[in-house]
């Protein structure tokens, strides 16, 4: 009972948002040069009046600006993103053709950094908990902190740079050679090879971010009151390291983790951009030389929609790794 | 103020940083002096390698344009959109935070979902849309990044305010009869200034990071030569000439770090007892 109530509070807060971003897109198309009308008029190519004001009766363009709005809500909700006048194909499909690409550098730049970043922290945390090699911990955050502070695109290019052109062992742009016309597991290693480097490209920024803040989650955790019990009942130092403290020191990642995807999307819209990956971002980047207010709007609208169904899957997520937490706001979220 | 500066001297990284900020801002602030021309006009034969010619340390890009010259002049515009961003977000963040923490009940409710609201959309996303729909200017680049940043300074600052309304001293002032404005400038802001300090220094470094990203992305203002617009034109030729995104990724890389270790440093000095705890 309380587990669906905490659901719906949640799917409320997620349709909440999902309508401020509508309502935003509508009063942004609003803010560019010329009405509606006129940029779909100029994406087209077609410029006379009568066409012009054929759009405007076809859009409501006429009608009173809280009608429109009404209309522009109702066309959302029925999944309709308007028409992308450049490419003549509807918004909504020209970003579910590129979606899976996207969510797929996602995933393997999310699982990385996790995973590596979580590592890197909790080996940082364990030389202050022994006492010994401390310098790895200097050499873990001074890294962190340097990549903490580099632009992901630059490093994007310096991958290529080294690993492409130099080096030559990766490729460095698409997400697989249609050339070569493989199928089957041949495709899928291909596809795994052009996605390296720009999953790890991704990946480094949030790399630093889990590392510093499993770190020092651990650190905090370390001073706790059941911790000492641990050691002084004499459990090994590995084994508090692991399930004393890691475990407890996981919480406050998982909830910044779920924080952090709408900066993961953003990083890929970069990532994408360099690697000429055929996701939504690079999309993005074609919309923005074209000037397709249409498809951008429609991006900003799903990658939104995306990020809310992360969060609400942190959410739920983190209620089941905690039972503690009520359905009020997430509690243990690092300061 | 005296313990303070001890207590940032002692900390090498933010010295190091101090010195870093210190050497790119009077790089900026002498750009026109050093390169008294447009760094986008011709200087010199294209794609001179770097240390190739004595007038161009840095060499040339695909254009014969002056590397060197379009670093110092993109220090300018980094500094200068970084730091009008950040002014803004902070200003915005906290009137909004002020007002919903001292004001409470639903007024808090309803700007602390708005400011959720803030957080949750994908940032960079939004700023794109932001500056392409109002067209890529230097204002709409400053308000577009702006828009994006200033949600955790709110957050901060209501939080702080949350706890200082209950503090004896605030109640004193409310009972001698002094105005809620007055309360909040004279009274309580004061006291929260260290964190917010702090979180503006975090705040520049990521607006320097979104500036470059959004001209990499081609929305800078074409009448400022800019760090991300050089690694952009650069990506074009990265095979015949990688050299050329080098430089101006390290001046962001640089810039950015020196920005972060001063925060650092502040953070430390500010709060000597955090400090205590952390480590």
């Amino acid at each position: 009972m309380q587990f669906a109530s905490f659901v719906s509070t949640r799917l409320g807060k997620a349709l909440l948002v999902m309508l401020g971003v509508v309502v935003i897109n509508f009063f942004l198309i609003r803010l560019a040069p010329g009405d509606p009308a006129m940029v779909m008029a100029g994406e087209s190519g077609a410029g006379d009046a009568a066409f012009v004001q054929n759009l405007r009766q076809q859009f409501g363009l006429d009608q009173p600006q809280l009608v429109q709005l009404g209309l522009y809500l109702k066309g959302v909700a029925s999944l309709d993103l308007g028409f992308s006048y450049r490419n003549h194909v509807p918004v909504l499909e020209l970003i579910l053709d590129r979606l899976p690409a996207t969510l797929l550098l996602m995933a393997a730049a999310f699982v990385i950094s996790i995973v590596v970043g979580v590592a890197l922290g909790a080996l940082a945390a364990r030389t202050r908990y022994r006492g010994r090699h401390r310098w790895l911990d200097g050499v873990i955050m001074t890294s962190a902190m340097v990549l903490y502070a580099t632009p992901l695109f630059w490093l994007s290019l310096l991958a290529i740079i080294v690993f492409s052109v130099l080096l030559g062992w990766l490729p460095a742009f698409g997400m697989e050679n249609v050339m070569a016309g493989l199928s089957g597991w041949a495709r899928i290693a291909d596809i795994a090879q052009h996605l390296v480097l720009p999953a790890c490209s991704l990946a480094v920024f949030f790399i630093a971010v889990y590392a510093r803040l499993t770190r020092a989650a651990m650190l905090e955790v370390m001073g706790m009151d059941f911790v000492r019990t641990a050691r002084a009942k004499g459990v090994p130092a590995g084994r508090v390291l692991r399930v004393h403290i890691l475990r407890n020191a996981l919480l406050p990642v998982v909830t910044f983790a779920g924080v952090q995807l709408g900066q993961l999307a953003g990083g890929a819209l970069l990532t994408e951009t360099v690697f000429s990956w055929p996701g939504i971002g690079r999309l993005m980047f074609d919309a923005l030389l074209q000037r397709d207010y249409q498809l951008l709007l429609g991006i900003f609208l799903v990658t939104s929609a995306m990020v809310v169904g992360f969060n609400l899957m942190a959410d739920l997520l983190h209620r089941f790794l905690d039972p503690r937490i009520g359905s009020g706001a997430a509690a243990g979220a690092p300061g | 103020m005296k313990a303070f500066l001890k207590r940032f001297a002692r900390n090498p990284g933010a010295v190091i940083g101090l010195v870093l900020f210190t050497i790119v801002v009077v790089l900026a602030l002498c750009a026109s002096l050093l390169y008294p021309n447009s760094p986008w006009m011709m200087a010199g034969k294209p794609m001179l390698l770097p240390f190739a010619h004595p007038r161009f340390p840095m060499g040339t890009d695909m254009l014969g344009r002056d590397l060197l010259s379009g670093l110092v002049h993109g220090a300018r515009v980094s500094l200068m959109v970084g730091l009008a961003a950040t002014g803004a977000a902070l200003g915005f963040g906290v009137l909004l935070g002020a007002v919903a923490g001292y004001a409470g009940g639903w007024i808090d409710d309803v700007l602390m979902a708005v400011t959720e609201f803030f957080q949750t959309i994908p940032q960079l996303v939004m700023a794109v849309l932001v500056v392409a729909i109002l067209s890529p200017t230097l204002p709409s680049v400053i308000a577009a990044i702006a828009l994006v940043s200033w949600p955790p300074v709110a957050r901060l600052v209501r939080t702080e305010f949350l706890s200082l309304r209950e503090r004896e001293f605030v109640q004193a002032a409310v009972v001698i009869g002094q105005s809620p404005a007055r309360i909040v400038f004279s009274q309580i802001l004061p006291n929260a200034m260290s964190p917010i300090i702090v979180m503006g220094s975090f705040m520049l470094a990521t607006a320097i990071l979104t500036e470059a990203a959004l001209s990499f992305l081609g929305l800078g203002d074409r009448n400022y030569m800019s760090w991300g617009f050089m690694i952009g034109a650069a990506r074009s030729v990265i095979r015949q000439s990688w050299w050329l995104s080098i430089g101006p990724g390290l001046a962001i890389l640089l810039t950015v770090l020196s920005i972060n270790l001063i925060g650092e440093g502040l953070n430390d000095a500010l709060n000597p007892h955090l400090r205590k705890r952390g480590e």
